[in-house]
Parts: structure tokens; C-alpha cells; sequence
């Protein structure tokens, strides 16, 4: 075993070794040696994040036919520094009538919900912090305490807009759990595990082959998670100003908004893990781990961009549409192909790897369409309705 | 080891609690959240006998998932009759509802 | 002591001090927010017994949904935003802390006198899963469908109920 191969393990042993030379208790030492991987894979994912304001603003440039920051350093990439530095010098203000503990518990909470997501990811066959056997139980779990944070954001800084951006930010994710929750077991019944690494080694075949709606659905539901455009309600520009992050300035505010960068990034891994099978890519992560580690984060920073092209591209929808898009569509339909793949898994168990794929899939097209049919349905019959009362008031002018 | 009894005590130290909770608070949300307390340390006696029993009865934990499950309802329409009693009478004070009272 | 035994103790000294402030902090959101942190201790405890998978939903359900749930109720019924007015506890609190130490010490004595309180846990059989067992049980006839089923229909039962409850008629 070198360290070419399994290097976390390697490196374990190694700085065991010396605090046990040291004189060290053994148990002391495996747990200081599991609290420094913690340490440098959180320094790895901050300095990820420092990246990702340098690429979000270069993409959003793109997107909007400018150029972005283009300054300071080769190509603008010592910007972000820049950002932070500024941030970091900010007037850190705290609004009168604030609950003082909670206001300033509620960025770190935010960014701790994001950090312990990285705890279940796979990096690579044999790098990985837990494989823990409810893994996609635990992003839904991790989620709830971002939700949390929210509320007590919103809450506490004793302002009405952060609390109405708080409200509906935190309606909206707990609406939209439920879709992603449902989407996230159909891996789980292909792989017949939730344990992320799992989920991964039984990718023969990606998942969103199997099905592709599934994927969908799960990348919707995370767009509204994240709390991006066009679910970006909770912010609301035009009538809430900044929503329940509003009375946060400096560091504390760029907690938040570097949380929700690599809340965005993580949830883009967690699509690439879930539907395009993660580290794998026709058995290149066998050559090196560290081969694994660029494609799993390659596979991010595509599920990344997606989810930036969709932000950039589609405009705010209002939080009535919105819930009732979750409510009356998304989870339905979630619901639906939950029950529908269950029953062509139990049916098609057996049959041969071929049949499977494109029974599955075919199971996704049909639920596709019916959807969509109900919903044309229920549109036409909503117009024929409003365009009634319309010509109606015209014949009583 | 930890030994049984120590979950045991945690378990009724958490119960009695919440069961000051809910005889105490003037408020009715606060004699819920109570509730929530007793229903916790039902949870952790559950478990601990699972753990402390035969692992491969799963009674335990099979009773746990319905626990959370009725916590669950029991928190949705406590608090929605919290917030019904609120629109009709402006308090959630639980001594000041006493329409029932002579 | 072993590191097992610190950390329950830490845990449990956690969870009992943050269950004490849910029931007497007169601010009902900081009340609601200790319970979350009871609620996360509980689920540390949970961990300790061997249960990864309950502590995950505890967190889920509890923290993700129930928790919030009342921190969204507490900020629906409040008189004036800038705090609750009146006192926390009802002029009888002193029955209900002498009820109170009365259950525990009751309950206290019942377990003590009871054969297999101080027992030990056995080791976990290798290649035990907790996860498949609890789905099994809960699935198959021969285990806990039934209950599992009429707790799904409370649910239900629950939110249909919920809504119509909450639901403000115009």
C-alpha cells in the first residue's frame, strides 16, 4: 500500500505514528488525527469557495455580455481576495432590539449546515469522511438546520423585512424537501443502499439513464433549496431589499453568501453523485484517487454551472406560483415516480441489464408525459375560466 | 460501558421536566413544547432498550419511527388549534381560555 | 471513566440544562430554540446507542420540521413583536415542580428496585444492519406493518385536520 493509492489512509497512519512516537495516547492520537483531516479538508473547501465568487462573477459577466473582474491578477482570479479583505474590514454592525446571540449564531450555523454535507461525499473509492448508511437522509438533515439558521437570521435581527424573507425562505425549503426527499430514494432503490459510496459503486450504468426525470426533479428541488434564481424569493430585490439576511454587513453577511456559494457547488456534486455516478468515469478513478478527486469535482463545478445558467437565465416567480408549483405539481409527480420505478424495479429485477434500462426509462417518459398532459389540461381549462369572467366584464361596460 | 441506568435516569430526568413544562407554562405553545420533552424521553427509553435488549427485535426502534410519526400529527393540530384559538380570542394564554369554566 | 462515559455525561448535562430553560425562559422563540438543542442531544444519544439511523430522522423531523413548526407558531400568536408580556409560569408552579420531582424520584425508585437496571449492553453481532432490520420490520406482515400503516393514516388524519383547523375562513 503507497501512497499513490489510498493517500488519506497512508497519511492517517503516518501522523499517528509520530504522536504515538511522541508519547500519546493511542485513542488520543486516531482522534487528533481525525480532527486535522477535518481541519485541512474544511481549509481545502474554503479556499474552493474563495474560487467559486471569482467564478460565479466571471460566469454571471458572461452571461450578462460583459467581462467581469478582470483587474486585479491574471484573468481578475486575485479579486475574490480582494472581496474578502474588504469584507473583512466592513463596519460589522449589529441593528438596535437584535437578539445578540442568536443574530450572531445564525451565519455560522448557515455555514456549518453547508460543511457538513462534505462529511458524507465520496472524493474518491477510498476517500471518504463517513459512509454513513443513511447518507441522503443526512442532506435532508443538514438542509433543515440551513433552514434553521434562516429563521433565526431572519428573526433576530428585529427587522419585519428579514423577518417576512426569513418566513418565506424557510416555506419554501421545507416545502421543497418533500420532492427532494422522494427524488432521492429512487437512487436508493436502484442501488438498494443510501450510503453515498454505494450509490456510486453500483452506477454501471448513470442513474439519470435510468431516470431522467428523477434527475430533473432533483435539480429543481435543489435550485429552491439553495434559494437561487428563479427561487429566489427570500431575497426579493424589488420588495424585501435582501431578505432575512438584510441587517448582516462584513464578514458576518459573507458568511452567508460564501455558504450559499458552496451550498450551490455541493448540492452540483450531490447531482453529479446521485445521477452521474459520482467519482466514476469509465474507470478512470481506478488509476489514482486523485484522478477520482477531478472528476468528482469536475462533475460539481458542471452541476454548478447548471444551476448558474438556470439563475441567470429564468426570472423570479412569485411565492404563491411557486408553492403551488411544489405542492400541486412537483410533489405529486415525485410521489408518482417513486411508486411507479418501486413497482418496475420489483418487476424487472431479474430481467436482463438492457431490458431494465430502458424499461426504467420508458416508466420515466410515460409518467413525463401523463404529468404534463394533467397539467395542459388543467391550464386550458384555468384559461378557458379567466378569459370567461374577462368577456363577461366587457359586456357589462 | 455506559450501563442501562444511566439512559434510564436521563430518560425520567427529561420526562419530569417536560412534565413541569406542561403543568406550569402559561402559555399554550410552551405546554406543547413539553410535550415534546416527554415524548423525547419516551424515545430515548425505547431505544435503550432496544440497544440493551436483543438488537434483533425491533420493536424499539420500529416504535420510535411511530413515535415521531405521532409527534409529528400531535404537534400540526396542537398548533393549528393554537393559532385557530388565537384568531378568534387574541390569546394563547392557556388560563385565559375559560369558556368551558363557570 | 471511558471516553464513552464523558461524552454521555457531557450529552446528558447538555440535554437536561437546555430541557430546564425550554420550561422556564419566558421568551418563547429562545424557548423553542432550546429545545433544539435538547432535541440535537437527544440525537447525540441516540448515536451512542448504536441507532445512526433515528438520530438522522430526529434530526429530520424534529429539528427540520417540528422545531420550526413551533418557532413559525410562537411568531404567529404574539401579542407584540418586542416581547411576550406576563410571566412565564402560572401561579401554581410550585404544584407542578413538586409533581414533577415527585415523578422523577417515583420513577427513580421504580427502576432501581427493578433486577436488570445496571445491566450492560452486548456487543452489536458483526454484519448486524440496524436499517435493513427496521425496514424489514416495518414492511413485513410478520413484524409492524399494521402499526406502520395506521400511523401513516394519522398522519394524514393529522394534516387533513391541521388545515381544516388552521384554515382561515372567509
Amino acid at each position: 500500500m503507497n501512497f499513490w493509492n489510498d493517500p488519506l489512509k497512508v497519511a492517517a497512519d503516518w501522523l499517528t505514528g509520530i504522536f504515538v512516537g511522541w508519547g500519546m495516547n493511542d485513542i488520543f492520537a486516531h482522534v487528533l488525527v481525525v480532527f486535522l483531516g477535518i481541519f485541512v479538508l474544511i481549509m481545502i473547501l474554503m479556499v474552493i469557495d474563495i474560487f467559486l465568487v471569482w467564478i460565479e462573477r466571471k460566469v454571471v459577466a458572461r452571461f450578462q455580455d460583459r467581462i467581469g473582474p478582470n483587474r486585479l491578477g491574471p484573468y481578475g482570479l486575485i479579486q475574490p481576495f480582494a472581496d474578502i479583505i474588504k469584507l473583512m474590514i466592513k463596519e460589522d454592525t449589529t441593528p438596535d432590539g437584535a437578539d445578540k446571540v442568536v443574530y450572531n449564531l445564525a451565519p455560522m450555523l448557515s455555514m456549518m449546515s453547508v460543511l457538513i454535507l462534505w462529511a458524507v461525499v465520496p472524493l474518491a473509492p477510498v476517500m471518504l469522511g463517513v459512509d454513513l448508511n443513511a447518507g441522503v437522509l443526512f442532506i435532508i438533515a443538514a438542509g433543515s438546520i440551513g433552514t434553521l439558521s434562516i429563521i433565526m437570521a431572519g428573526w433576530s435581527s428585529n427587522n419585519k423585512f428579514s423577518v417576512i424573507g426569513a418566513f418565506r425562505q424557510v416555506a419554501v425549503m421545507i416545502s421543497f424537501e418533500v420532492p427532494m426527499l422522494a427524488v432521492m430514494l429512487i437512487p436508493t432503490i436502484f442501488s438498494g443502499s443510501m450510503g453515498m459510496n454505494t450509490i456510486i459503486q453500483s452506477q454501471n450504468i448513470w442513474y439519470v439513464f435510468l431516470s431522467p426525470l428523477a434527475a430533473l426533479i432533483f435539480i429543481i428541488a435543489a435550485i429552491a433549496e439553495l434559494g437561487r434564481a428563479p427561487f429566489d424569493l427570500a431575497e426579493g430585490e424589488s420588495e424585501l431589499v435582501s431578505g432575512y439576511n438584510i441587517e448582516y454587513s462584513g464578514m458576518k453577511f459573507g458568511m452567508f453568501y460564501a455558504g450559499e456559494l458552496l451550498h450551490a457547488f455541493t448540492f452540483g456534486g450531490f447531482w453529479g453523485i446521485l445521477f452521474f455516478g459520482g467519482y466514476r468515469f469509465f474507470g478512470l478513478e481506478q488509476v489514482s484517487p486523485f484522478l477520482a478527486i477531478a472528476i468528482i469535482l469536475f462533475k460539481a463545478l458542471l452541476g454548478y454551472w447548471i444551476i448558474m445558467w438556470v439563475k441567470y437565465t429564468v426570472m423570479r416567480i412569485r411565492i404563491d406560483q411557486m408553492l403551488a408549483f411544489n405542492w400541486k405539481f412537483l410533489t405529486p409527480v415525485a410521489f408518482v415516480l417513486v411508486m411507479v420505478t418501486a413497482l418496475m424495479n420489483a418487476i424487472l429485477r431479474d430481467a436482463g441489464s438492457w431490458l431494465y434500462v430502458s424499461g426504467m426509462m420508458l416508466s420515466n417518459v410515460v409518467v413525463a408525459w401523463v404529468s404534463l398532459e394533467v397539467v395542459r389540461a388543467a391550464g386550458k381549462k384555468q384559461r378557458v375560466q379567466v378569459e370567461g369572467v374577462k368577456q363577461a366584464a366587457e359586456a357589462h361596460h | 460501558m455506559i450501563p442501562l441506568s444511566w439512559y434510564l435516569i436521563l430518560a425520567a430526568g427529561l420526562f419530569s421536566i417536560g412534565l413541569f413544562g406542561v403543568l406550569a407554562r402559561r402559555n399554550a405553545v410552551a405546554i406543547l413544547l413539553g410535550v415534546e420533552l416527554m415524548l423525547n424521553a419516551v424515545n430515548i427509553n425505547l431505544v435503550a432498550f432496544w440497544r440493551y435488549g436483543d438488537v434483533a427485535l425491533m420493536a424499539g426502534q420500529v416504535f420510535t419511527i411511530i413515535v415521531f410519526a405521532v409527534a409529528a400529527a400531535e404537534v400540526a393540530v396542537g398548533l393549528a388549534l393554537v393559532i385557530s384559538v388565537y384568531r378568534r380570542r387574541n390569546t394563547v394564554v392557556a388560563e385565559e381560555l375559560d369558556l368551558l369554566k363557570w | 471513566m471511558t471516553a464513552e462515559q464523558i461524552i454521555f455525561l457531557i450529552v446528558g448535562a447538555v440535554t437536561l440544562l437546555s430541557a430546564v430553560l425550554v420550561v422556564t425562559v419566558r421568551d418563547l422563540v429562545h424557548a423553542a430554540l432550546w429545545l433544539v438543542a435538547t432535541l440535537f442531544g437527544v440525537a447525540i444519544v441516540y448515536t451512542l446507542l448504536n441507532a445512526g439511523f433515528l438520530a438522522v430522522v430526529q434530526v429530520v423531523v424534529y429539528i427540520g420540521a417540528i422545531a420550526i413548526l413551533f418557532i413559525f407558531a410562537v411568531m404567529l400568536t404574539r401579542r407584540q413583536t418586542a416581547a411576550d408580556t406576563g410571566a412565564a409560569l402560572n401561579k401554581n408552579w410550585w404544584a407542578g415542580a413538586l409533581m414533577s420531582v415527585l415523578t422523577f424520584a417515583g420513577l427513580a425508585y421504580l427502576l432501581q428496585s427493578w433486577s436488570g437496571f445496571s445491566k450492560q449492553a452486548s456487543a452489536i453481532p458483526s454484519g448486524f444492519d440496524a436499517i435493513n432490520e427496521l425496514g424489514g420490520a416495518l414492511t413485513s406482515p410478520a413484524g409492524y406493518v399494521l402499526p406502520f400503516e395506521v400511523a401513516s393514516v394519522l398522519l394524514l388524519a393529522a394534516l387533513v385536520g391541521a388545515v381544516y383547523l388552521a384554515f382561515n375562513k372567509k
